[in-house]
């Protein structure tokens, strides 16, 4: 496994009291693998890539667990190797590239900082690179691009731009948070063609994060659903896809409307809305919403457990305590 | 629908100065470049395009909340750019709106049942005694519990808000809901029960909705026709079953083919567009999706296709439109 983490737990100390948005998540990602991470907000799954990155803003903290890349234990390494790992050895792409681009900086300039730094080439070497790997990216006119800031670009472009600084340094793993929200659906599209593009021709592996779980899908060749801190089911696409069995997951691909689903169709809803991470539900955190929760869901948490083709955390797909 | 429209849109202009400020005026940006719509009483027409398109122009000139550069807005046969004043004031009543986002669309300083009153109050809909009735009236038709009167939105979740704004809208009793992007903010489990709101208001009848989303799979749910627009311009309109099906105008073609389904089988063969290297809202001579369509003839950069047409009900404003009829 390129990267697996277990037992991760993040907890952040506010005047609430403790909230634990990472609380005990394990999984793995293989090498030139797309897992895909969904969840609504609150559920924690950004969070899960700022612990993998050690990136947690104050005041939070990863408390306990294990991350593992290529072997490497992440969480205790010190500065000049936690350096070399982000963009050398993990990338990341944030939802935003009008805010994680540099505005006063050319696209290009960026993107060769990053090939230098990671990949020692020298300035004029890095510049062609820097091309080169534009125009791999879609973007027509690479040269011209590159010497582009990035208000100087489209939405699309610009989030191109930012995928091209986060694969320079020919990471292993691309982490990518939200990378297509901000786009409209015809970019969208493109980015999420980008992505697998990027797994096939790099053959990097990717952790894609979305709320989305149809774009998600789309890309990823394994899926992990999250709530409220944990993880509640992971599969193979087409099992969670064809088969949702996590009552959550399940009300969740109801709540998506279909398009072609025809009109004036009511959509199979879940009743409530996300718990607050600071006031959480006894036993499964999903029990007041689900629709098939019992008395033992309430008494114990249910532990994410193989069930056949998938691992599922709930007492009605076979879980125990 | 043989019954007069609600609502009668004619030509409407919109364009915002760009540029240099002080200096003078360096251009101007037509966020509406000329668009026709009518709206039947009970009817809800999705309007629906991405960010730039005018979709969210189209709905504030029609609420009028700001002032349209051309064109006219017809509401039941009165002229609703010409009223002022008290008569303004009245025709506005017809009107309801929903906003995207309903963390900073309700006064964070008022309470629910204060927000709900006030147009109660403002529009002389309710008098003093019956307001707190009226108020728990509406907030029970949205699905809100009375006890919730006291609150403020910051207690609220985010489809608990969404569902006070919507109470708001429909305080005094509007023939028309202008929805904005009402669900998009909102977390996929909670914007399904909003959707669901919405379609039990629709099925009560009498209502109609200028339903305003950039989200396809969402409008199909709940409109009885949509309208696609594209750089300030109706392109294509239909009722919603034939858009979905069959789609003419190469813009919605790619729309459609864009979103991501989550069942396999569903996934549309993908119809791309160009990446348009120019900037949008610069004006352009002929079709404005000349630039990125993928079947762009030489007639499409010279002329501006008119909307027409094409057969009964179903608009598209494309010269290659009527070749794919055949």
């Amino acid at each position: 496994m390129l990267l697996s983490v277990s037992g991760l737990r993040t907890r952040f100390e506010v005047d609430e009291g403790e909230l634990w948005p990472v609380n005990g998540v394990s999984f793995a990602v293989a090498a030139g693998e797309t897992l895909g991470l969904v969840g609504e907000s609150g559920s924690g799954k950004s969070m899960v890539a700022l612990s993998i990155m050690d990136l947690v803003p104050s005041p939070g903290r990863v408390v306990a667990g294990e991350v593992a890349f290529e072997g490497l234990d992440l969480l205790s390494l010190g500065g000049a190797a936690k350096r070399r790992m982000r963009g050398g050895g993990i990338g990341m792409v944030f939802q935003d590239p009008a805010v994680s681009l540099n505005p006063v900086y050319r696209i290009g300039d960026q993107i060769a900082d990053v090939v230098r730094l990671h990949r020692g080439l020298g300035k004029a070497e890095a510049w062609r690179e820097t091309v080169h790997l534009l125009g791999d990216l879609g973007i027509q006119e690479p040269e011209k691009r590159a010497r582009a800031y990035p208000f100087e670009l489209s939405g699309g472009m610009r989030q191109r731009a930012q995928i091209a600084v986060a694969v320079a340094g020919r990471p292993k793993l691309l982490i990518a948070d939200e990378p297509t929200t901000a786009l409209d659906a015809t970019v969208q599209a493109e980015i999420c063609d980008l992505l697998k593009y990027i797994q096939g021709e790099f053959g990097m592996s990717i952790l894609l994060i979305s709320h989305d779980l149809a774009m998600v899908t789309d890309v990823a060749d394994r899926i992990m659903v999250m709530y409220a801190g944990r993880i509640v089911e992971i599969g193979h696409w087409t099992a969670i896809s064809r088969e949702p069995r996590h009552p959550y997951t399940k009300g969740l691909m109801g709540a998506i409307p279909h398009l072609g689903a025809g009109s004036g169709r009511p959509l199979e809803s879940i009743p409530g809305s996300v718990p607050d991470l600071a006031d959480l539900p006894a036993g499964c955190s999903f029990h007041p919403r689900c629709p098939e929760a019992g008395d033992d869901c309430q008494a114990a948490l249910p532990r994410l457990e193989d069930v056949g083709d998938r691992l599922c955390a709930c007492y009605r797909v076979g879980g125990s305590k | 629908m043989k019954d007069l429209p609600i609502l009668s849109v004619r030509g409407l202009r919109k364009s915002f100065p760009i540029g240099r400020g002080w200096a003078g005026q360096a251009g101007a940006l037509e966020a509406l470049a000329g668009v026709d719509l009518d709206l039947h009483p009970g009817e809800v027409l999705g309007v629906v395009g991405e960010s730039g398109s005018g979709k969210t122009t189209l709905g504030r000139c029609v609420l009028r909340l700001i002032q349209p550069s051309g064109g006219d807005v017809t509401l039941d046969g009165i002229d609703f750019l010409a009223l002022r004043g008290r008569r303004l004031r009245r025709g506005r009543r017809r009107l309801g709106v929903v906003f995207q986002d309903p963390y900073t669309s309700l006064n964070p300083r008022m309470q629910i049942g204060q927000i709900v009153a006030e147009p109660l109050r403002a529009s002389r809909q309710a008098t003093a005694g019956t307001v707190s009735e009226k108020v728990v009236q509406l907030l029970e038709r949205v699905g809100i519990e009375p006890r919730f009167i006291t609150r403020y939105p910051h207690e609220m979740s985010g489809g608990q808000r969404q569902r006070v704004a919507i109470a708001r809208a429909l305080a005094t009793d509007p023939d028309i809901l202008v929805a904005d992007e009402p669900v998009s903010a909102l977390d996929v489990s909670v914007q399904a029960q909003v959707l669901n709101l919405l379609l039990d208001l629709k099925r009560e009848g009498g209502l109609a909705m200028l339903f305003i989303s950039h989200d396809l799979a969402v409008v199909e749910r709940i409109a009885d026709r949509i309208a696609v627009m594209y750089a300030g311009r109706i392109v294509e309109s239909a009722p919603t079953d034939r858009l979905i099906s069959h789609p003419l105008h190469p813009y919605t073609q790619a729309l459609l083919s864009a979103v991501p389904s989550v069942d396999p089988a569903l996934r549309r063969e993908r119809v791309r567009l160009r990446v348009d290297l120019g900037h949008p809202g610069h004006r352009v001579d002929g079709c404005p999706l000349a630039g990125r369509c993928p079947v762009v003839q030489d007639v499409c950069r010279s002329e501006v296709p008119p909307l027409e047409e094409v057969r009964s009900a179903h608009r598209v404003a494309c010269h290659l439109a009527k070749d794919q009829l055949d």
